[in-house]
């Protein structure tokens, strides 16, 4: 009992010396995008971690030691909601403690400011990996985004109220170069509009809604489960009778299955970033989205 | 055309041109006039209805585009649900009256066919009895243990989980309560205090439920000084360091119910733990999380015969690889437990009435286990556990018991797998058990998350 005694007056001196005053608010972020989004929208004003890289699948990430680590330390939590995060977000609160992020304030989930789409009218795991609160890959919808940031800049005045005016003035600066982007991209992705294209994961829904494209087909057979060849087989007809421009995957997946059909049907097989980061060109959501365009346009023969 | 079917249909509606055959000339005439008035009359009210559905349908297109308008602006204006906290923003609007604060129910199900070339039931461990939870699997179908879990938050300071467990023991079934406890939620400063049934968190497999395993079952050490997994009822508390490192200390109370420990001792607070877990990253594609543990136990008559005070000591460390740090797609994963056991009592023998045997002396443990994970389906692992026996006392023996085993694991979805595998068991100088299992283990219900 003593060994327990000493064991937390050591911890409490811990406490006392590793905790000093820190101006900046420490926000975790479960995804890249959204560590973008913060530093658009808080710059020198925030420390920023970021969970994961573009190079990993978000619906199935571990909850390591340095995620609650880092958990521990948050004033604010920025993650995508809708469930994306299941299997390991409930976990890092659960072990890290800290109860600023557990709800509240400290906890912002984009999916909560937007509607989303896709939400299953029935909720069956025998449809594969369903969202019950809708499909959470909405980093590829410019509107949503800017909804979203208009209510994380808020979040972040109210939670670091020394800064408001900072937040304001960089969420009015995003706004107005945000805005000015939306229709020169879409301007830009004319040619894409009306064009089929087959998909690793349900993860595009929201680019293709934006430019008016179509999704024909699905690499996995069913969400979250993993292509098989026999499945595959049934796609080289559509992918090559519907004059399909692209098939689609995430830096993250595996390549093999878009290339396998690649070379069945000669349609390009086209990696786009996903998120920022995914690629050399996608540094912040600027250039993500325009990387992203670039490499649909680039598919256009 | 149409005025012909109206007509007809006029006709054939009105009795009245049936039943006239009076005055043929003049009657015919004005039959004539009526049937042209009324043709008239209802070309007009087509042409009135007609006016009416465009009317209605183009109200309808003015209300389809005053909804895209609103949609528009509602997704460019920010949202006035900003000002209340996100938890009244993400609560579901479906649930209706009292189920829609049901707790997340998971439920796992879990059971196996094992061959075994020894039979289970003469198994002998030298220098370590047996205790229940601790030996083989039985021959044949098994269900295993299967359970439910319930778990939600309480109110905004607590978080409870239930789990329930069904096991057939000896051809009866006992539902039991493996975990039944309550977490804090709101302590400052990285602080944390559970309270109830739930397994200790020394060591590193002791605090995981058994289905989140890489092997159909335990290794030795676990088996010989923990009868698996010990759990009891009591209390933890939890500090985790605000650095960049992760690190956790902790200790818990415990009744001291169950082996190790037994009898309940210290007016039902028999056993005491400390523990400290670090972890961290190197790089993106390696994690590691190691710690240290201690138990300490004051038993009366537990499950092996020992009375007296014991202490365990186990060392654990894991290491995990994987390309860019996607651990469901690919990578190893290394672990290793090392465990040391001393006691200081007696030993009563179950049957004898003897005097008590003097039980002093250390027994240590190991196992070493790798598993290779090809993709998101299918991972190999291989695992080799020993144990070192004393080679004084009432259990002494010269031969240490020492086990290999590999497993297949095939996993259709991140909720359902199956599982090979093979172990060759040499419990004492003169047995070798070869045991062969197919286990399955789905999930269902409530998406859990897993510790790492």
């Amino acid at each position: 009992m003593n060994r327990l005694t000493s064991l937390c007056m050591l911890a409490l001196c811990a406490v006392a010396f590793a905790s000093p005053a820190r101006a900046n608010l420490k926000v975790f972020s479960c995804e890249p995008e959204w560590g973008a989004l913060l530093a658009e929208l808080g710059g020198d004003k925030l420390d920023v971690d970021v969970a994961t890289s573009a190079l990993q699948d978000v619906h199935v990430i571990e909850a390591k030691p340095s995620l609650i680590a880092k958990v521990r330390r948050a004033d604010l939590v920025v993650c995508t909601g809708a469930d994306l995060e299941v299997g390991w977000l409930p976990q890092l609160v659960r072990q890290s403690g800290n109860p600023k992020i557990a709800s509240g304030d400290g906890s912002f989930m984009a999916a909560d400011q937007i509607s989303t789409l896709e939400k299953p009218s029935q909720l069956d795991r025998a449809n594969g990996d369903v969202h019950p609160g809708g499909n959470p890959h909405f980093q590829m919808d410019p509107q949503r985004v800017l909804v979203i940031a208009k209510a994380l800049s808020a979040r972040l005045a109210r939670l670091d109220a020394g800064n408001a005016a900072t937040y304001q003035q960089r969420l009015a600066d995003f706004t107005t170069r945000w805005s000015a982007a939306i229709p020169r991209w879409e301007a830009k992705a004319a040619p894409l509009k009306g064009r089929n294209v087959v998909v690793h994961h349900n993860s595009w829904i929201y680019l293709t809604t934006w430019l008016g494209m179509h999704e024909i087909g699905s690499l996995e057979p069913k969400p979250g489960v993993p292509p098989t060849s026999a499945h595959l087989a049934t796609l080289v007809d559509t992918t090559k009778s519907q004059n399909t421009l692209a098939i689609i995957r995430a830096a993250y997946q595996d390549p093999k299955p878009a290339d396998w059909l690649s070379e069945r049907t000669g349609v390009p097989a086209v990696t786009l970033p996903f998120t920022v980061g995914g690629d050399a060109q996608s540094k912040d959501l600027f250039s993500f989205y325009d990387s992203t365009l670039d490499k649909l346009l680039g598919a256009i023969k | 055309m149409r005025a012909t079917v109206l007509a007809v249909c006029a006709a054939l509606a009105s009795p009245a041109l049936s039943a006239a055959p009076a005055h043929p000339a003049a009657s015919v005439q004005q039959q004539l006039e009526a049937l042209a008035a009324r043709v008239a009359a209802l070309e007009a009210n087509d042409q009135r209805l007609r006016k009416q559905a465009d009317a209605a349908n183009a109200a309808a297109k003015a209300a389809q585009d005053e909804l895209a308008a609103l949609k528009a602006s509602a997704a460019a204006a920010p949202l006035a649900q900003e000002s209340a906290p996100p938890v009244a923003a993400s609560a579901p609007a479906s649930g209706s009256g009292a189920n829609a604060f049901n707790p997340a129910i998971s439920v796992i199900l879990n059971g196996s066919y094992s061959s075994h070339s020894r039979n289970p039931d003469d198994y002998v461990r030298a220098g370590f009895p047996v205790v229940d939870g601790g030996g083989p699997s039985p021959r044949g179908f098994s269900l295993g243990e299967s359970e439910i879990s319930l778990a939600a938050n309480i109110d905004e300071k607590f978080y409870g989980q239930l789990t329930l467990t069904a096991e057939n023991e000896h051809g009866e079934d006992h539902v039991g309560v493996e975990e039944a406890f309550v977490d804090t939620t709101a302590l400052p400063e990285g602080f944390n205090l559970r309270l109830g049934r739930f397994f200790s968190n020394i060591g590193y497999l002791n605090s995981h439920h058994a289905h989140t395993d890489n092997f159909f079952d335990r290794p030795l050490p676990y088996q010989a000084f923990l009868g698996s997994q010990y759990g009891d009822d009591g209390a933890q508390l939890r500090w985790l360091a605000p650095t960049d490192l992760y690190l956790e200390v902790g200790g818990e109370i415990f009744r001291g119910e169950n082996y190790p420990s037994g009898g309940a001792e210290h007016s039902g607070a028999g056993v005491k733990t400390v523990f400290a877990h670090a972890g961290g990253d190197v790089g993106t594609e390696n994690s590691w999380l190691a710690g240290v543990s201690m138990l300490k136990s004051s038993a009366r008559d537990a499950e092996d015969g020992f009375s007296g005070d014991s202490t365990l000591y186990i060392a654990d460390a894991t290491w995990k690889w994987a390309p860019q740090g996607n651990f469901k797609d690919g990578g190893v994963t290394v672990r290793g437990e090392y465990f040391s056991d001393h006691r200081d009592g007696v030993w009563n023998a179950p049957v004898d009435d003897d005097t008590p045997l003097a039980w002093r002396g250390a027994r240590r443990g190991a196992y070493i286990e790798g598993v290779y994970r090809f993709n998101r389906t299918w991972d190999l692992g291989y695992r080799v556990d020993k144990l070192w026996a004393d080679r004084h006392g009432p259990f002494a023996s010269e031969f240490d018991p020492y086990r290999n085993t590999l497993e297949l694991s095939w996993h259709n979805s991140e909720f359902s797998l199956l599982r090979l595998q093979f172990s060759r068991d040499e419990p004492n100088a003169d047995t070798t058990d070869n045991a062969l299992t197919l286990q399955y283990q789905v999930s269902l219900g409530a998406h859990g998350a897993h510790k790492f």
